[in-house]
């Protein structure tokens, strides 16, 4: 069937078919070239660390490590109490409560965590069983991070709330920003997670 | 018998657990030049799917890897 054009003028059918047939090579090319280039960029890992405990300081900064030493681009959100992570006054000082967590490796009776200094003890036992057992420290961690380019953002919402100022956060983040620049880089992660 | 007789270099990460022994033998493979090889001793448990993990992630090759009781070795050949 032959196709009327603009002009008034009759489109050949098998003119019509040679260029329907090239737009298509086209259009699988350019598709595949996309993929590629898809293939070809780093993965990239979006973090949001919302916890401010020793114990839930960990598993955001260990895994933003190793996704960067393979290769992969990171970004963690750091928000409410995870802000103490990257905080230069809180972050040599984080703590675990042996209060309410029957999951600890040596679970405390409720009535004796409830006493004061349980959380020093807590924390001061768990800081010494981790190096024991060659675990590396926040610190460390936090040096890996910013030394193999892991991109931390402090987030200016519950920065403003705590009270946290700027200068308060340790060299090498990234400048205070909201949800919608983290949402920007996380919009096409492979990696999403929420700690 | 070893993976291989000779190796360029060689990094101890003997007493550390995860993620350090991944970190730490990343940044010594990025120290060297394409071609050479490394020998990286590990006692994290972890350390033998982590490392085939690093290798198929980086495309770097892991030559071999062997294990003595607690001991894990694994011999590398930066290829890019």
């Amino acid at each position: 069937m032959a196709t009327t054009l603009e002009t008034g003028q009759q489109l050949d059918s098998s003119v019509e078919r040679q260029i329907q047939q090239a737009v298509e090579r086209y259009v699988d090319l350019r598709l595949e070239e996309e993929e590629d280039k898809r293939r070809q960029r780093p993965k990239k890992v979006a973090i949001i660390a919302t916890k401010g405990t020793l114990d839930w300081a960990y598993p955001p900064l260990i895994l933003a490590s190793t996704a960067a030493s393979i290769g992969m681009e990171v970004g963690i959100f750091f928000t409410f109490y995870g802000l103490n992570i990257i905080n230069k006054k809180k972050n040599g000082s984080l703590a675990v409560a042996p209060l309410g967590n029957p999951a600890a490796p040596m679970p405390v009776p409720n009535l004796i965590g409830a006493i004061p200094g349980m959380t020093a003890l807590g924390s001061k036992v768990m800081r010494s069983m981790f190096k024991k057992h060659g675990v590396a420290s926040i610190a460390d961690l936090l040096e890996i991070c910013v030394e193999s380019g892991v991109k931390m953002w402090p987030c200016g919402m519950t920065m403003d709330v705590f009270g946290y100022k700027p200068e308060d956060f340790m060299e090498g983040v990234q400048p205070v920003c909201g949800a919608t620049h983290f949402l920007d880089y996380a919009s096409d992660a492979d990696i999403s997670l929420f700690i | 018998m070893a993976v291989l007789d000779h190796v360029d270099h060689t990094l101890d990460c003997q007493g550390l657990l995860c993620p350090i022994p991944v970190v730490k033998t990343n940044k010594k493979v990025k120290e060297m030049t394409v071609g050479q090889t490394l020998l990286m001793l590990a006692t994290d448990p972890g350390s033998m799917p982590d490392m085939t993990a690093w290798s198929k992630q980086t495309h770097q090759e892991l030559i071999g890897a062997e294990q003595e009781g607690k001991l894990f070795k694994f011999y590398i050949r930066k290829t890019r």
